[in-house]
């Protein structure tokens, strides 16, 4: 695990900004927690993809963007980009039990989270299927021209894909103003990263169709934010395509039903020194920015805004049976 | 009127489109400079410019996505792919992102795209270019399936096709191009989801779409000169079929042959065949027939692809069949 180099300084940062960052991560977390929660006691079923210790990657990201122009695109494993990008907690929470006042209205589940409203254009289950649309949405960025940019993630699994590689050639050749976000979490599933890579420096993978590559630390929201935010800013004017390695770590398995036995105890503990939300935390205290109490009440809020979130989906309508046959066309 | 092929038909559907809305775009494979593998996109690129009119490369998963994304963005995409035999590459993209993106994000997004492109059988390619694939994209909800099989309904079809919200595969038959048909001078559009009684008839229904028309007219001037009256019903659009006219043709002959180039397990044909054998059951004198391809690939040789055809000499057996006339 590389060591976060700074780019910052964090006094040059407001204070409601940096309080925002954390609570964010917070709410991300409580809302996982308490997701896996629900899960054991059968109130969510399918597949479940969490996020924790990945935090600090879609809480900095989503930071640096405009989403009244920009766009974001995710895998399955969505729920902290919805969150980052400011969807409805509700809605959220009400879809993992497959409510009809879901974001989805119930038919999209855990993996697809979409919130238009909030340019959140999902939530994709199958692996690496999402990079070209976000490559579409560019085009047509491209076609207004429009200064929007789409941050497009994807996790080190993805990679390998066939549309990984066709989207960042054309992405490439038609300047589409694209972030290709590899999260690397090191794990695709169960399987370490290296095992399955003829690279281990994915950046070669950018280089390789003629666009600027880069990794980073992902433990660290503001090395995260701050380079996206260079990197956003300087798209807006270039238009030309970016790539960026984010190293991450998940502390859960691939999903709910995954134990996560392919990883070592002590590589699990090493990294919650790393964790994202304690970063955070322990520069702020440094700092003086906030202290102890105050990041508490921060915490509390996030657990009551969860807590408040269950007792909506617990109480809120199933789905008509007719609202099969609505949306196939429209 | 004025006489022209179904390539100028689906050529001019296009420019008209473009010319009235400036987010439609035209992409694929050797679309613009080369001015389409078919020529169909001819002078497109010259009148529209590089920004309209968009060359990819040979990654039909990749650009595929990428026109469903344009479209999720607001644009219209017409992507072409040079063959559907290649669009067979893009199925993940076309089934579970165009397809399905409206339900799964509980109607937020719609993916207004038209697919289209030559399908069906071709002459001497053996079986990776000839083919008829109809059925793989109707299985789909979610997605209209077109498949016209003159340049009138081609280009008042594809018009409407890309004015439509929702995915669309336009199948134009790959040894159509050429076919030449009326079409009128003034601008007009074809409600998808509307059969065509392309002949009146009393003694047997014969349904079909596509290239296959052409056949199952042959066969029927063969049969009139026997004393068979046939009705041929062409459903120009699979999805959503228009079943109303297929039953209401089947009071009057009370025999009905499905005519369709695709293979005929779990086919369209097949399912045609269900619907009639269900639907109509009281009012029919015999079993429903089908004329499909061969249950195998296209092979090379001349003599064996036209073998694995749906033939007028299989039609008229099939009307004999359904007759009590063999």
């Amino acid at each position: 695990m590389e060591k976060s180099i700074k780019k910052y300084d964090i006094k040059k940062f407001d204070r409601i900004f940096l309080t925002g960052l954390i609570e964010k991560m917070c709410l991300i977390r409580r809302f996982e927690e308490t997701s896996a929660k629900m899960y054991g006691l059968k109130k969510i079923g399918g597949f479940l993809h969490l996020y924790i210790g990945q935090e600090a990657v879609a809480v900095g990201a989503v930071s640096a963007l405009d989403l009244k122009k920009d766009a974001v695109f995710t895998a399955y494993r969505d729920h902290g980009y919805a969150i980052a990008c400011g969807s409805n907690i509700d809605a959220l929470m009400a879809e993992l039990f497959g409510k009809s006042s879901g974001i989805s209205k119930g038919k999209g589940g855990s993996m697809h989270f979409f919130d238009v409203k909030n340019h959140m254009f999902g939530g994709n289950g199958i692996v690496g299927a999402h990079i070209p649309l976000a490559a579409g949405y560019a085009l047509k960025i491209s076609y207004k021209n429009e200064d929007g940019v789409v941050l497009c993630v994807f996790g080190d699994g993805a990679i390998h894909q066939g549309t990984f590689h066709e989207t960042l050639n054309i992405a490439r050749l038609w300047n589409l103003p694209v972030v290709f976000i590899c999260e690397n979490n090191q794990y695709g599933m169960g399987t370490f990263y290296k095992r399955v890579s003829s690279l281990e420096d994915f950046t070669v993978m950018a280089k390789s169709y003629n666009m600027t590559g880069l990794s980073i630390d992902g433990m660290n929201v503001l090395t995260v934010y701050s380079e996206l935010n260079e990197i956003v800013q300087n798209m807006r004017k270039e238009k030309n395509p970016f790539f960026l390695e984010i190293k991450t770590y998940r502390y859960k398995g691939h999903s709910i039903s995954d134990p996560g036995q392919y990883r070592t105890k002590a590589e699990l503990e090493a990294y919650k020194e790393l964790d994202p939300i304690l970063i955070l935390k322990n520069e702020l205290l440094e700092n003086n920015i906030i202290d102890q109490a105050g990041y508490e009440v921060i915490d509390k809020k996030c657990r009551d805004r969860i807590d408040e979130s269950v007792r909506f989906a617990e109480n809120a309508d199933e789905p008509d049976p007719a609202a099969i046959y609505k949306d196939v066309f429209a | 009127m004025s006489k022209i092929t179904m390539r100028e038909a689906i050529r001019q559907a296009i420019d008209e489109e473009m010319a009235l809305d400036e987010n439609v775009i035209l992409m694929g494979e050797e679309v613009a400079l080369y001015q389409g593998a078919y020529k169909v996109s001819k002078g497109l690129y010259e009148k529209y410019g590089g920004k309209r009119v968009i060359d990819t490369p040979i990654t039909e998963e990749g650009f595929a996505g990428i026109g469903i994304g344009a479209a999720i963005a607001g644009l219209r995409p017409i992507v072409e792919f040079m063959t559907f035999n290649f669009s067979i590459q893009a199925l993940d993209q076309i089934i579970n992102n165009a397809a399905k993106m409206l339900h799964m994000s509980g109607g937020q997004i719609n993916v207004p795209i038209v697919f289209r492109g030559p399908n069906g059988p071709a002459e001497y390619l053996s079986s990776q270019h000839s083919q008829a694939l109809q059925t793989l994209f109707a299985h789909i909800p979610g997605l209209k399936v077109v498949c016209p099989a003159t340049p009138y309904d081609a280009k008042g079809l594809l018009k409407s096709s890309i004015r439509d919200n929702n995915p669309v595969i336009f199948l134009e038959g790959e040894l159509m191009y050429g076919w030449e048909g009326e079409v009128p001078g003034n601008e007009y559009l074809i409600e998808i989801g509307k059969a065509d009684i392309k002949k009146e008839g009393k003694d047997v229904t014969v349904i079909t779409y596509g290239r296959p028309l052409k056949l199952v007219n042959q066969a029927n001037e063969i049969l009139t000169r026997e004393g068979i009256d046939v009705e041929i019903i062409d459903v120009r659009t699979i999805r959503p079929l228009d079943e109303k006219t297929i039953y209401r043709s089947i009071i009057k002959t009370n025999r009905c042959v499905i005519v369709d180039d695709s293979w005929p397990f779990c086919s369209v044909a097949s399912y045609i065949g269900y619907l009639v054998s269900r639907n109509s059951f009281d009012y029919l004198d015999s079993p429903v027939e089908i004329v499909t391809s061969e249950d195998v690939p296209t092979p090379y040789s001349h003599r064996l692809e036209l073998a694995v055809q749906p033939s007028t000499d299989k039609i008229i057996n099939a009307v004999k069949k359904v007759l009590n006339k063999l």
